[in-house]
C-alpha cells in the first residue's frame, strides 16, 4: 500500500552536486484531530528518514506531526561514485519502507 | 435556622468562588492543544543548549500568505561552505503555535555539498518559523518567517 517516488539523476560528472527528492505515501495522522464522537485519533506519523550511499548514510530526518501528509523530502549530495542510493522511513505501528535508486558517476 | 442556612449559602459561594478562581487559572496559562512561545523556547534550548544563536546565515522560503496550512512548501538553506573542516551538520525548524513546538530535524555533512532542504509542514495557525542551523564549529545561526493561514491545519476537520 505504501508507495515511495524517489527522484534521483540516473547519470552525474564526478564532483556535480544532485538534488534528491523523495516521496513516501503515508497519512501522517498528527494525534490531534477527533472523530464525531470526540474521540482522539491515534497518532500515526513517519518518525524517521535516511538516506544512504553505498551503506554509509549521508542524510537522516526526524519527523514530527507538522510534516504534511506523504511527506516529500528534498536535499543534496555529491555525486562522489556510481553506487546505490538507499532511502529508508520508520514511523508508528510499526511502519518501516525502503526504497533505493542508481547512479552512474561518469 | 435560617441564620444556619444562610451562613451555608455564603460558604458554599465562598467555595463556588474559590473554585472559580482555581479553575480560572490553569485555563489560562495551560492552553493545552497550543504551542506557546515559552514552549518553542524551550525546544529550541533542547537542541541548542546554552549555545548562543546568531540571526542570519540562515534562509527560510514559506509562502507569506498560505490559503491551507495542512500542506506548506518550505525550504531552508544555509549560505556555508560544505567542507570537512566547515560544513553545517544539521538543520531545525520549530514552529510557535502548532500542538508540537518541533516541525522536523534534518542531518547532513560534508558530503550534502549544498546546505538546503525542502518538505512540506502543517501549520494550524498563522505564526511564527524558526529555523536553526547547527555549524561544525559549534555555531549556531537562525532565522523566523512569519506567515498567514487562512485556512488551518488539524482544527475544524472531523472524520
Amino acid at each position: 500500500m505504501a508507495s515511495a517516488l524517489i527522484n534521483v539523476p540516473k547519470v552525474a560528472k564526478r564532483g556535480e552536486i544532485i538534488e534528491i527528492k523523495t516521496l513516501m505515501s503515508h497519512i501522517m495522522e498528527t494525534g490531534y484531530r477527533r472523530t464525531a464522537e470526540g474521540e482522539i485519533v491515534p497518532r500515526d506519523i513517519i518518525t524517521s528518514f535516511t538516506c544512504r550511499f553505498n551503506g554509509a548514510e549521508i542524510f537522516r530526518a526526524d519527523l514530527f506531526p507538522a510534516i504534511a501528509a506523504n511527506p516529500f523530502i528534498t536535499f543534496f549530495t555529491i555525486a562522489t561514485d556510481s553506487g546505490k542510493f538507499e532511502f529508508e522511513w520508520i514511523g508508528d505501528k510499526g511502519f518501516a519502507e525502503t526504497a533505493s535508486a542508481s547512479i552512474s558517476v561518469e | 435556622m435560617h441564620k444556619g442556612s444562610n451562613t451555608n449559602r455564603r460558604q458554599f459561594l465562598g467555595l463556588a468562588g474559590g473554585a472559580a478562581v482555581l479553575g480560572a487559572v490553569p485555563v489560562v496559562t495551560l492552553r493545552p492543544a497550543e504551542a506557546t512561545p515559552a514552549m518553542l523556547a524551550t525546544a529550541i534550548r533542547n537542541v541548542v543548549g546554552a549555545a548562543v544563536v546568531r540571526t542570519g546565515k540562515v534562509k527560510l522560503d514559506v509562502p507569506p500568505l498560505v490559503e491551507n496550512g495542512n500542506t506548506v512548501p518550505m525550504t531552508v538553506s544555509v549560505s556555508n561552505p560544505m567542507t570537512q573542516d566547515d560544513h553545517v551538520k544539521s538543520i531545525h525548524v520549530f514552529n510557535e503555535k502548532n500542538p508540537q513546538p518541533n516541525i522536523g530535524n534534518f542531518y547532513l555533512g560534508p558530503r550534502a555539498g549544498r546546505a538546503q532542504i525542502s518538505t512540506r509542514i502543517r501549520l494550524a495557525d498563522s505564526q511564527k518559523i524558526v529555523a536553526i542551523a547547527h555549524l561544525s564549529d559549534g555555531s549556531f545561526w537562525s532565522v523566523s518567517a512569519d506567515v498567514v493561514v487562512t485556512l488551518a491545519a488539524c482544527t475544524d476537520e472531523v472524520i
